[in-house]
């Protein structure tokens, strides 16, 4: 069994936990490489079919290219797909540096989400390399009622035994992807033949590594044009993932109190 | 979705196997007490191998000074304030990083008692450990408690570093103590560590290469170490185990969904599903992918979560075993365990928990607490509860069979969670020693069998007798007195026009049950039968009274389901200590000097009734008194 064939068993059965075991889920699709691994990946575990509904926060500030994206996947591949705004800008807490402004808008529309359409629990694509407190998630990462991860006190989870009761009105964050790399997910990507948005490859000498909204994402140095030239430039880059992302960088906390808040 | 789309994951016989240019991925756990430099080592190695991301060092920098602290490599891997405010490692946490020969997931994981079930979370995920001690403290008691975890979570590759050589000035001595001592304990729980490495975390010494500051140590350096370390193979030549996680029906097909644990399956194989024991033969091995033209797999390996459909339409669930025929998991409802307990509520006897077992979820109580293990010595001790982050031998009962596995030889399936309300409150691996596989008990051989209705009732044989028929069973440590009261017994009803008969353990040995040794399989089948014999006494007529220790509940409720409602468990109760006295037949004294092994009450357990329906206790009453109050309950219930 290669690294790959690890990779997606795991996250295969990841998906049939949960959704033997929690009722009323759905999955967050940002539109970006992880998520579209991850909704391949519950098409593999489910013989073909996406079995709840896959839901866009939408922030209506992605790239065009995103959004067109968007459209012709959620029908190509039968998805049963819900969008959801989030709210205004200005009701947002002013005191916040612009991008955690930003993110903390969309932990507002996604909490508004999850109240609407009363999910129990929500499948997320985020992965442990990525950034440091997301290294210390769990697979199954409860939330209390407002949504705010207590990260003091996380569940114990091994032998894939997840937490899966809960209190009532606790929500569930389930992660199938965290022990994935981001070099796998490109290699998956060519492997399986996954559909990806193109600002992904290098225009100008220029690419992005990670999409977010437009006016809070910028794009890294690189020639990689093609997945063979990622993958190559991702075996030997020092620069991290998320280093295009500026609401990591404004406080050395900054990040850990929008997770802490509920953020992704 | 065709059967011709394949699914270029899985390996297929004939579809030939998919290629990647992914490395290999070893998973490192770092473990050990408190303060004595896990996550320190990590940063240095780190540094030291070229695999910090660009301005980390300046971060990390930047971030110390703020805290007036002197430069800490720790806030590599503790990414949380209150972390780096404290200093300590609260949560398990990963990092990736490379040598030439392949990929490292490396877990730190907290050494402070307070986060053990951080550590166990960190640790479980690992392929390997490195066990980290200060040489200026020397083996504390987490180094011991992560060792002896490391052994139970089934970790077997271990190195250990003993750390901080700078603040012991490179000793030789020091170093060969500490690791002749730790040497030690590992190898009294069956542990062989690789390496032992001198090394300062802080000043970079045998990190990556050798260090002049110890140059009479010749072995490996840390990264050394770790290249010499093996990944898990799948247990592709293992009988096989795919417990059913779900069952699909999206379209026409129904899909029996699980993850193959051990062994592999095969188109065509004749499955049998524990415990329903239900049949069934594999049709096809389903996957899902877009590459029309490959072929559909015919067969899985241990590892690949897959689907397959049978070719008949049995009835099957979540948390059912499928194995093939030949090598079925053993079906038991009381099992032993080694627990490791993280509760917030202690483990307590005769209370009930959820045990998830694989895909399993089943109540199980608590039957007794048989020792408390010092994880530090090794030592046991008695105790009424499982404390928080003790280790725990216990014995668990279920309402129903169970499918399981010994851990020993299955590791897979042999271990299990326990569920406190909502959390998960420990772990456990199993053991049978000491306990019959039921399985043989309760599968049913022959089928064309029908039931002959018999020309006479049972109330007519009652009153030709002038009583009723049934079964006293008489159940008791060796030396109770059993024999004596059923003989006594026996006699007295007999005096008085019952028609009565004892059935008594060495007498049935003599005759029905010659061909049955003392093996755990057989003790139960011994129970099996003389439970079927004595319920057709009862139900001609008679009242038959049967004399055997019959420690294990579960042959004596399957006793009571034979014997039906004229089945009465009389418990004859005297404690060890006064059957020890006795010692009628110097049995005792052959299991105290350990002539015969499993003998019940010192060597072997005896479970007592939890609600007999009579007790009569022999060391506090005369054999003449228990007869009179045996009599008199006979002669209440089965009197016409």
């Amino acid at each position: 069994m290669d690294r790959l064939d690890q990779l997606e068993s795991q996250s295969i059965y990841i998906f049939r936990e949960a959704f033997n075991r929690i009722e009323n889920i759905a999955m967050l699709w940002s539109l970006g490489k992880d998520s579209n691994v991850m909704i391949w990946l519950a098409r593999k575990a489910f013989f073909g079919h996406v079995p709840f509904p896959v839901m866009h926060v939408d922030t209506e500030k992605k790239f065009p290219e995103m959004y067109e994206f968007r459209d012709r996947y959620a029908e190509e591949w039968g998805l049963n797909f819900i969008r959801e705004l989030c709210p205004p800008i200005e009701e947002v807490d002013q005191s916040l540096p612009p991008a955690a402004r930003s993110a903390s808008r969309k932990t507002a529309g996604l909490k508004a989400a999850i109240q609407k359409h009363q999910f129990n629990a929500l499948f997320a694509g985020i992965r442990r390399d990525e950034e440091a407190t997301r290294a210390k998630e769990r697979v199954f990462s409860p939330r209390g009622q407002t949504g705010q991860w207590d990260f003091r006190d996380q569940p114990p989870e091994f032998w894939d035994q997840f937490k899966t009761e809960f209190p009532p009105g606790t929500h569930v964050r389930v992660h199938p992807l965290l022990h994935w790399t981001e070099i796998d997910i490109w290699l998956y990507t060519q492997r399986e033949n996954i559909p990806v948005i193109p600002l992904y490859f290098s225009q100008d000498g220029k690419r992005y590594r990670s999409l977010g909204d437009q006016d809070i994402t910028n794009p890294v140095e690189s020639d990689a044009a093609t997945i063979e030239e990622i993958i190559e430039e991702l075996s030997t880059t020092k620069v991290s993932e998320r280093s295009g992302r500026a609401m990591d960088h404004e406080s050395e906390d900054a990040f850990e109190r929008l997770r802490a808040d509920g953020y992704l | 979705m065709t059967k011709a789309q394949a699914d270029t994951a899985m390996k297929v016989i004939e579809g030939g196997k998919s290629v990647s240019n992914a490395r290999d991925l070893l998973r490192i756990v770092i473990v050990g007490h408190v303060d004595h430099g896990k996550s320190t080592l990590v940063g240095r190695m780190f540094h030291d191998t070229g695999s910090l991301p660009d301005g980390k060092f300046e971060s990390i920098t930047e971030m110390c000074k703020r805290r007036g602290v002197p430069f800490e490599w720790a806030f590599l891997m503790d990414a949380l304030q209150a972390e780096r405010d404290q200093g300590i490692t609260i949560d398990t946490s990963q990092i990736w990083f490379k040598t030439d020969q392949r990929d490292y997931t490396i877990i730190d994981a907290p050494g402070h008692k307070e986060f053990l079930k951080n550590m166990i979370t960190g640790a479980a995920q690992s392929d390997a450990a490195l066990l980290i001690i200060d040489a200026a403290e020397g083996v504390r008691e987490q180094s011991r408690r992560h060792g002896y975890l490391l052994h139970l979570l089934g970790v077997r590759q271990v190195a250990v570093a003993v750390n901080k050589m700078d603040l012991v000035d490179y000793d030789k001595e020091t170093f060969d103590r500490i690791e002749a001592e730790y040497r030690e304990y590992l190898r009294s729980i069956g542990v062989e560590p690789t390496f032992v490495i001198p090394v300062s975390a802080r000043e970079g010494d045998n990190i990556v290469g050798p260090s002049t500051n110890t140059p009479w140590y010749k072995g490996p350096s840390i990264v050394g170490a770790l290249d010499s370390f093996q990944p898990k193979s799948d247990p592709v030549d293992r009988p096989l185990r795919m417990p059913v996680q779900d069952v699909y029906k999206f379209d026409q097909r129904r899909i029996i969904a699980g993850r193959v644990e051990e062994g592999v399956i095969k188109v065509g194989d004749e499955l049998v599903f524990s415990p329903s024991n239900k049949t069934a033969r594999v049709e096809s091995i389903e996957a899902w992918h877009n590459v029309p033209g490959r072929k559909a797999p015919t067969q899985a390996e241990a590892g690949y979560s897959i689907g397959i459909t049978l070719d008949e339409q049995i009835f099957v669930e979540r948390g059912e075993v499928i194995s093939h025929v030949e090598h079925p998991p053993i079906e038991t409802d009381v099992f032993r365990a080694r627990v490791f307990w993280l509760g917030k509520e202690p483990m307590v006897p005769g209370k009930t928990y959820r045990l998830k077992l694989g895909t399993l979820d089943a109540p199980v109580t608590v039957q007794s607490i048989e020792t408390i293990i010092d994880t530090t010595d090794l030592s046991g001790a008695s105790s009424h509860q499982v404390e928080r982050n003790q280790v725990a031998e216990v014995v668990m009962r279920a309402r129903r069979m169970l499918a399981l596995d010994e851990f020993e030889t299955s590791p897979k399936s042999g271990r299990f969670v326990l569920v406190d309300k909502y959390d998960i409150a420990g772990g456990g691996i199993i053991s049978m020693e000491g306990y019959a596989d039921q399985r043989g008990l309760i599968t049913a051989r022959s089928s064309n069998i029908t039931k002959v209705e018999h020309g006479i009732d049972d109330q007519a044989r009652a009153f030709r007798n002038g009583h009723k028929g049934g079964v006293l069973w008489f159940t008791g440590l060796s030396g109770a007195g059993k024999s004596t009261l059923a003989v006594a017994l026996e006699k007295k009803l007999f005096e008085k026009g019952y028609n009565v008969y004892v059935l008594d353990g060495d007498n049935i040995r003599h005759g029905l049950n010659a061909n049955l040794g003392f093996s755990p399989e057989d003790r139960a089948e011994n129970i099996r039968r003389v439970g079927e014999v004595a319920a057709l006494f009862a139900r001609a007529g008679m009242i038959a009274i049967t004399s055997f220790i019959s420690p294990y509940r579960s042959d004596r409720d399957r006793a009571r389901e034979a014997g039906g409602d004229d089945f009465h468990e009389i418990y004859v109760k005297a404690d060890v200590e006064t059957c020890e006295k006795r010692d009628p037949k110097g049995l005792y004294k052959k299991a105290r000097s350990g002539e015969i092994k499993d003998f019940t009450g010192i060597s072997a357990p005896y479970e007592a009734p939890d609600m007999a329906d009579l007790e009569v206790d022999t060391s506090s009453a005369s054999i003449e008194e228990c007869v009179e109050q045996l009599t008199k309950y006979v002669e209440a219930r089965f009197k016409m």
